[in-house]
């Protein structure tokens, strides 16, 4: 450790770092911009891995392409970083093979209900036991500014200079709608609830979202007008309602109005593992 | 006139003090820390860092209680506070005292 | 129960998709993820009927596409596994297939051909996805793949497959078609102890020490497994031994190098090949799957009306077998390629005969097999 001290303030090396058990310290700084969100959620995960008490060794994380892909490459755990879309199905062979292990999906929105979409509600209907971490920033950061599955109406985009004319998913209704047993939104403001959401989900069985909304400055705040990440984040102070159970089909985000976050759904169901254990194997006479 | 009370415990309870750490290379300049420290800590400074961008500083450190909000909101892993001890506190006084 | 069915040791009258599961089960495996389509779908019926009872764990994905990437996590995961499929599944699976060369996971893809482009004969045999078994994931690579010509062979192949996979810490091709696939067959499975299985190479490093793509003189990395405590990271992105993506031209190379000497470097423990009446060959037929059962018939029809025809059966198609080509490309008079399709590995056969041989091709577009008439034309052709 280096903390050289100074009159006010002690400038460090980054070893020093709390987290940087957790993180690839070496490959810091990442590369996400500034203003972007995608680090405050990865300290939520990182406290929420802590406060959770499961060994670190058997958690691995799983991530497809894009910014929230390089998660997989940041954290200092078992960490795998697919191919565009295809977290959920690589982590759906990782949980089956090794049920030890906890597997938690970390990627974007458009990975995870565009391009993966399919993934995404089969491996909610089978109730897989994955916990997804979607994080949603309204576009395609990494390539440029896209209009994505997540754009509000209206947006505008690299592929929308007109304005985004296609209906968004609403990710809670959707989760909700293929199967999912516990979903919740927050944004990268609401960070000790995220956390907190992320500590109670994370030892759960079963299919389980979390959608954070992110700010993404480079590209949607930018082509839209918003500001700064600080302005995005100011923004969702004032324009977050925490409403537990809410009925997600109420959960729609436009350009202007209200971001309903809260838990959505916390139920229990028989995971795929489960059905199988409990249905199949007796029938073949296998414990 | 003061609109609230002094609680009576007010003197035997004791406001815990953090000590500021800024990896100052590792920053972008968002500002989030700034802009959501509770006590009002921090600011951003003038200097440049490796990037470009200007890091905060601690520019009322005594006000910090060590929340541990800005490592929270941090998306650089670039700042955190720590907790400082009673005894260490009192150390640190008697060094400034001593160097004053 | 569980292990004592693994190896349904004995004689059996069985599908070459049957014996392809029972040649998976008999190499270990114990993860299947597939998605059906005609004429595989045996194959994933089979495992899902028999991996339950051996402690495995069969799943039926959305897609090809989750199929392929469900198998490389299995493998990450700690269980050897596979998948099958036929015609535009094959196309599907092309995108993690590179990922599964580029994160170098042992794992099986059995290809059961049938006619193409697009839907094709879903019902009918080809053998025209050759080309894109060596080519089809975007990317330079070397891939293995190894074409059976029967029931029997499928289920040695298999296990050979996975033997492969495991030596080499890559995927395996199986490239058989509808024809082997459907034909039933006396297959032998043997003891379970007589059985060559090659197990997992895991890595004896500590943690902190292992690299996972770290290699020696043979270019093989070794592997573990999730959740072992090595806190791995792996990507898609071209990357260093660590694992770390680095973007540019010197670390592209040293990684493509890396994949492709992997294979071509331990080419003489790949590749295998039947000669057949080779030693006094004037002509000979290079053939591979079904039709080299075709082309057989053909050979002995030249050799009747003595015609010198001998038959290079190309057990192991992919990495090619260069040299063997080469070295008789010195002797004899041509090569007729039989293949069931307008022209693949006939290709390879032509740059590695380098004109010094006669190069003729028997194509077929796929339906049905060849006739061995047409083929014995083109040897009396070629003997001229």
């Amino acid at each position: 450790m280096n903390r050289s001290a100074s009159s006010t303030t002690d400038v460090v090396d980054k070893q020093s770092h709390p987290m940087s058990d957790l993180l690839r310290m070496d490959r810091m700084p990442h590369i996400w911009c500034s203003g972007c969100g995608l680090g405050t959620t990865l300290t939520c995960f990182i406290m929420a891995v802590r406060e959770s008490g499961i060994d670190e060794k058997k958690i691995a994380v799983v991530s497809g392409i894009g910014c929230s892909g390089r998660v997989a490459g940041y954290i200092n755990l078992d960490s795998f970083h697919t191919t565009h879309g295809r977290a959920i199905p690589f982590a759906t062979g990782l949980a089956l093979a090794n049920p030890e292990l906890r597997v938690v999906v970390y990627s974007g929105d458009g990975d995870l209900v565009a391009i993966g979409g399919n993934h995404f509600i089969h491996a909610a209907r089978r109730n897989m036991d994955i916990l997804v971490i979607c994080v949603n920033n309204f576009n395609y950061g990494m390539t440029g500014g896209q209009a994505g599955p997540t754009t509000p109406v209206s947006a505008r985009a690299t592929t929308a200079p007109y304005g985004n004319y296609e209906y968004p998913f609403n990710i809670p209704y959707l989760s909700i709608a293929s199967g999912a047993t516990y979903v919740a939104r927050w944004t990268a403001l609401h960070m000790r609830r995220l956390k907190n959401s992320i500590a109670e989900a994370l030892p759960k069985k079963g299919f389980r979202v979390i959608e954070i909304i992110c700010p993404c400055p480079t590209a949607f705040a930018r082509r839209n007008r918003l500001g700064t990440g600080l302005d995005l984040m100011k923004y969702y102070h004032d324009n977050s309602i925490i409403k537990h159970g809410a009925d997600p089909r109420e959960a729609d985000i436009g350009m202007t109005g209200k971001i309903i976050v809260g838990k959505f759904l916390d139920i229990e169901r028989p995971t795929f593992r489960d059905f199988l254990v409990e249905n199949v194997w007796p029938k073949i006479g296998r414990k | 006139m003061k609109l609230w009370r002094k609680p009576l415990d007010a003197d035997t309870v004791k406001v815990p003090r953090g000590r500021i750490y800024i990896i100052k290379d590792q920053c972008k300049g968002c500002g989030f820390c700034v802009q959501y420290c509770p006590r009002n800590v921090l600011e951003l400074s003038q200097e440049f860092n490796k990037k470009g961008y200007h890091p905060p500083v601690a520019a009322r450190e005594e006000d910090c209680v060590s929340c541990g909000l800005c490592e929270l909101i941090c998306p650089e892993f670039a700042i955190y506070a720590e907790l400082v001890e009673e005894e260490k506190q009192k150390d640190s006084q008697e060094t400034q005292k001593a160097e004053v | 129960m569980a292990e004592d069915r693994r190896v349904l040791t004995g004689e059996h009258f069985m599908s070459g998709d049957h014996a392809c599961a029972e040649g998976g089960l008999a190499a270990g495996c114990s993860f299947f993820a597939g998605y059906p389509i005609t004429p595989s779908t045996e194959i994933a019926e089979r495992m899902s009927e028999r991996l339950p009872e051996v402690g495995g764990m069969f799943i039926q994905m959305e897609d090809e596409l989750g199929s392929m990437n469900a198998i490389l996590g299995a493998a990450w995961g700690g269980w050897k596994s596979m998948t099958c499929t036929s015609g535009p599944g094959f196309s599907l699976m092309m995108e993690n297939l590179g990922l599964g060369i580029v994160l170098e996971t042992p794992t099986v893809l059995v290809n059961i051909q049938r006619g193409g482009p697009s839907t094709g004969l879903p019902t009918l045999p080809g053998q025209a996805d050759m080309m894109q078994a060596r080519w089809g994931s975007h990317g330079d690579y070397e891939i293995i793949a190894l074409a059976p010509n029967s029931p029997q062979e499928i289920f040695d192949l298999t296990v050979r497959a996975f033997n492969l996979a495991e030596e080499f810490r890559t995927p395996v091709l199986v490239m058989s078609d509808e024809c082997v696939g459907h034909m039933t067959e006396k297959v032998v499975i043997p003891p379970k102890d007589e059985l060559e299985i090659t197990p997992r190479r895991y890595t004896k490093k500590k943690p902190g020490e292992y690299l996972p793509f770290d290699f020696g003189e043979d270019e093989i990395p070794e592997m573990v497994t999730a959740g072992d405590g090595y806190r791995i990271h792996i990507t898609g992105l071209t990357h260093d031994r660590r694992g770390y993506p680095v973007i540019n031209a010197e670390a592209q190379d040293w990684m493509v190098r890396h994949l492709i000497n992997k294979i071509l470097k331990n080419k003489h423990r790949i590749i295998q090949l039947e000669e057949i009446n080779l030693s006094d060959a004037e002509v000979v037929l290079v053939s591979y799957g079904i039709s080299s059962r075709v082309a057989h018939r053909a050979m002995d029809l030249a050799r009747e009306d003595g015609i010198k025809a001998g038959m290079l059966r190309l057990i192991t198609v992919w990495p090619f077998c260069d040299e063997k080509i080469r070295e008789l490309a010195e002797r004899v008079k041509a090569f007729v390629t039989v293949e069931m399709n307008m022209g693949q590995v006939a290709l390879e056969v032509e740059r590695c005969a380098c004109g010094k041989a006669g190069t003729y091709l028997v194509p077929h577009a796929g339906g049905e097999v060849h006739n061995p008439d047409d083929i014995y034309q083109v040897i009396k052709e070629a003997a001229k």
